[in-house]
């Protein structure tokens, strides 16, 4: 039976056309995707890469609910001028408690894996508050809410860290008993400056201009 | 016997919901345009915030404009390549409904700041399942309609519909799973690199199989019947639709070029996306061999000018494309606007300039009455070639130099640009692109109103099968 032949027979029944479109297309993903969700390299943590801190839990999913992704990568790219802007180049295991990943796909502002300790907390409070007093030709959105709204204001902390520990995050009870007290009295503009002043500073920072 | 009929009418609302998803879409992505310019026109208000903003356009261009309008496409061609009406036509309009009630509490969810992170995926967990439940539906009337043709050979389009209906399922499911915390907020099964891996396994054939794959379905259908010729090599077609099956699902890593995951995925992905040149481009010859003896239809016919533009504007996005996924041209287009232009290229001049086409060549056909104003058509034309032109161009201005400047070294190897700097530099680029997007968005809205006057007054006229009719 010649290809034109084999065809005739799938083009004329229904099962026989989804299962041959379901099977085409699932081969990509088994031999590519597959692989790289069993493979434990990928998913173990760097050596100093902890799981977030409740406030840094916070300000993530802040990060995340503002979409700072939209314009802000996480991914230093191992080329020379990438590492001499942002530091050192990023490793898989330093997002290995990142869900989801946030490494982004779009640079309208910098790049912000190695923005942790870059500028002090105060310079991060004024530029969420408005981005063009510290950065004049800037054209951020300011998030003058973040600095109204308390931290627990979102869904309840120890249900989130309860669930990130069902997937696997090392949280102890403690921590978990803890975690109320640790994002009280802060706004959502500490948490997400904790979350920032935090990020990439399991490796050591690098310089850049 | 009731006299068999097509159920058309449920294809009016789906294509009417899609018109008005391009204006609502289009008209938030002029506005992240415009913030891109001028960033105090958030008010200082969340909802009105760039980052919820844009979110909100990508998923009502996608999910509203696009999927309604293949869905709406898809019941139309599928009854007619058939030969029969459609089956379990009260869960066709359960999927009509249900789809603009999940996309439209979906997008007020956006801009509350229910976001899963994931793009293109950003609806959370309720809404994922809501769409999971309507996809399921969609398949069950179109497969159910399939099964019981009076015709003995599924029309080619009906696989490219299929695979957009079997892949997208697929796909969605495995990327949406999550533990969720509230009903508002979940974390990802998956996380890191792994997550990325999974995430443009999805995001990059979300665009193969929804805004590629689908739109070929519209075409496959929808311009033999408008040239009045048959497909000009039926083989070709059978072969480009297994190979761009296949081959789709390999090329998203190229979205992760020198991002931290493993190097052989990375390559496996760029090659596959080479590949991927090669189907794309039997499916555009087909197609443009197929109007060829046509041409003299294009003077006068504003419809089959939109749909042979689609499909220029379809090879160039799909050269571009594999461009793209080469390792030494993505260090310079990666993380940079050329990315938004090639997107748009294909958005704006493929799927949305497709979809114009046939609706203004399906719309009076299902109204049983002429066009209201072949001249507004016209003018629409133009406006939307114009406006794609000078966003992708605009686009790739500020993508080439972002993507150079920030690479680039001084004679001592420091960096030769700050960051700040480039970024100030492209307020040109952005201004011009916020002026596409208005000469765009003003054509759209010509054929907004152009299609409701056609529609304005009159009810979907009932067509009937061959054989019934013949009966």
């Amino acid at each position: 039976m010649n290809g034109v032949g084999l065809h005739k027979r799938l083009e004329a029944n229904t099962g026989l056309l989804i299962f041959g479109i379901l099977f085409v297309s699932a081969i990509g993903g088994l031999v590519q995707v597959l692989p790289s969700i069993f493979q434990d390299s990928l998913a173990a943590p760097s050596a100093g890469v902890k799981p977030h801190s409740p406030a840094e839990l916070v300000g993530r999913d802040i990060y995340i609910r503002e979409g700072c992704s939209t314009c802000h990568s996480q991914q230093v790219r191992p080329l020379l001028a990438e590492v001499k802007r942002y530091g050192p180049f990023s490793r898989a295991g330093e997002s290995a408690y990142d869900r989801p990943f946030l490494w982004g796909s779009k640079r309208t502002g910098p790049d912000l894996h190695r923005v942790g300790g870059r500028y002090s907390d105060e310079w991060q409070r004024l530029h969420l508050l408005d981005p063009r007093t510290v950065v004049p030709n800037s054209i951020m959105p300011a998030y003058p809410w973040l600095a109204e709204r308390p931290a627990d204001a979102g869904p309840d902390i120890q249900l989130r860290m309860r669930a990130l520990r069902s997937l696997g995050h090392p949280y102890s009870d403690a921590d978990i008993e803890a975690a109320p007290a640790a994002i009280e009295g802060l706004t959502e503009m500490d948490a997400l400056v904790a979350y920032l002043q935090g990020l990439g500073t399991a490796m050591p920072a690098g310089g850049g201009r | 016997m009731a006299k068999e009929v097509y159920h058309d009418r449920v294809v009016t609302a789906l294509v009417l919901c899609s018109i008005v998803w391009s204006v609502v879409g289009m008209l938030a992505g002029l506005h992240v345009a415009a913030e891109l310019v001028w960033p105090q026109l958030d008010f200082g208000r969340e909802w009105l915030s760039y980052g919820r903003l844009r979110t909100l356009h990508t998923n009502a261009v996608i999910f509203g404009f696009g999927v309604s309008a293949l869905m709406g496409t898809a019941f139309y061609s599928v009854q007619r390549t058939c030969h029969v009406p459609l089956f379990a036509p009260g869960l066709a309009w359960f999927c009509c409904v249900g789809w603009q009630l999940g996309i439209l509490a979906g997008g007020l969810s956006l801009l509350a700041g229910w976001n899963a992170g994931k793009e293109y995926a950003e609806l959370e967990w309720p809404f994922d399942i809501a769409i999971a439940v309507v996809w399921v539906c969609f398949a069950i009337v179109f497969f159910g309609t399939i099964a019981r043709r009076r015709m003995p050979a599924i029309y080619v389009s009906n696989w490219f519909y299929g695979g957009l209906i079997i892949v997208i399922a697929m796909l969605h499911i495995v990327n949406s799973l999550a533990v969720p915390v509230t009903l508002s907020k979940s974390y990802s099964l998956f996380a890191g690199a792994q997550d990325a891996i999974v995430q443009w396994w999805y995001g990059h054939n979300a665009v193969g199989f929804l805004l590629t794959g689908g739109f070929l379905g519209m075409l496959y259908y929808f311009l033999p019947k408008h040239a009045d010729r048959p497909i000009w090599s039926y083989r070709l077609s059978i072969v480009a639709f297994w190979a761009f099956t296949y081959a789709y699902i390999w090329a998203g890593p190229h979205h992760l070029h020198y991002n931290a995951i493993p190097e052989w995925v990375q390559s496996l992905g760029m090659v596959m996306s080479l590949v991927l040149l090669a189907p794309s481009w039997a499916t555009m010859i087909n197609g443009v061999m197929t109007v060829a003896g046509a041409w003299e239809k294009l003077k006068t016919d504003p419809a089959l000018k939109f749909i042979v533009l689609s499909l220029a504007f379809y090879g160039l996005a799909t050269f571009e494309g594999p461009m793209m996924s080469i390792k030494s041209v993505n260090v310079v287009s990666h993380f940079t606007d050329w990315t938004i232009g090639h997107v748009h290229s294909g958005a704006l001049g493929w799927n949305a300039m497709i979809t114009f086409g046939t609706f203004y060549f399906l719309v009076p056909r299902l109204m049983g009455a002429p066009l209201h104003s072949v001249r507004l058509a016209n003018i629409h034309f133009w406006l939307a070639l114009a406006g794609t032109m000078l966003y992708v161009l605009a686009m790739w201005g500020a993508g080439v130099s972002q993507g150079l400047l920030w690479l680039s070294l001084d004679e001592i190897g420091e960096l030769s640009f700050s960051f700040k700097d480039i970024m100030a530099s492209m307020a040109p680029y952005y201004a011009l692109r916020l002026a596409a997007g208005l000469i765009f968005f003003a054509g759209a809205l010509l054929l907004a109103y152009n299609l409701f006057m056609t529609v304005k007054g009159r009810r979907t006229v009932a067509a009937a099968p061959p054989a019934a009719a013949e009966a």
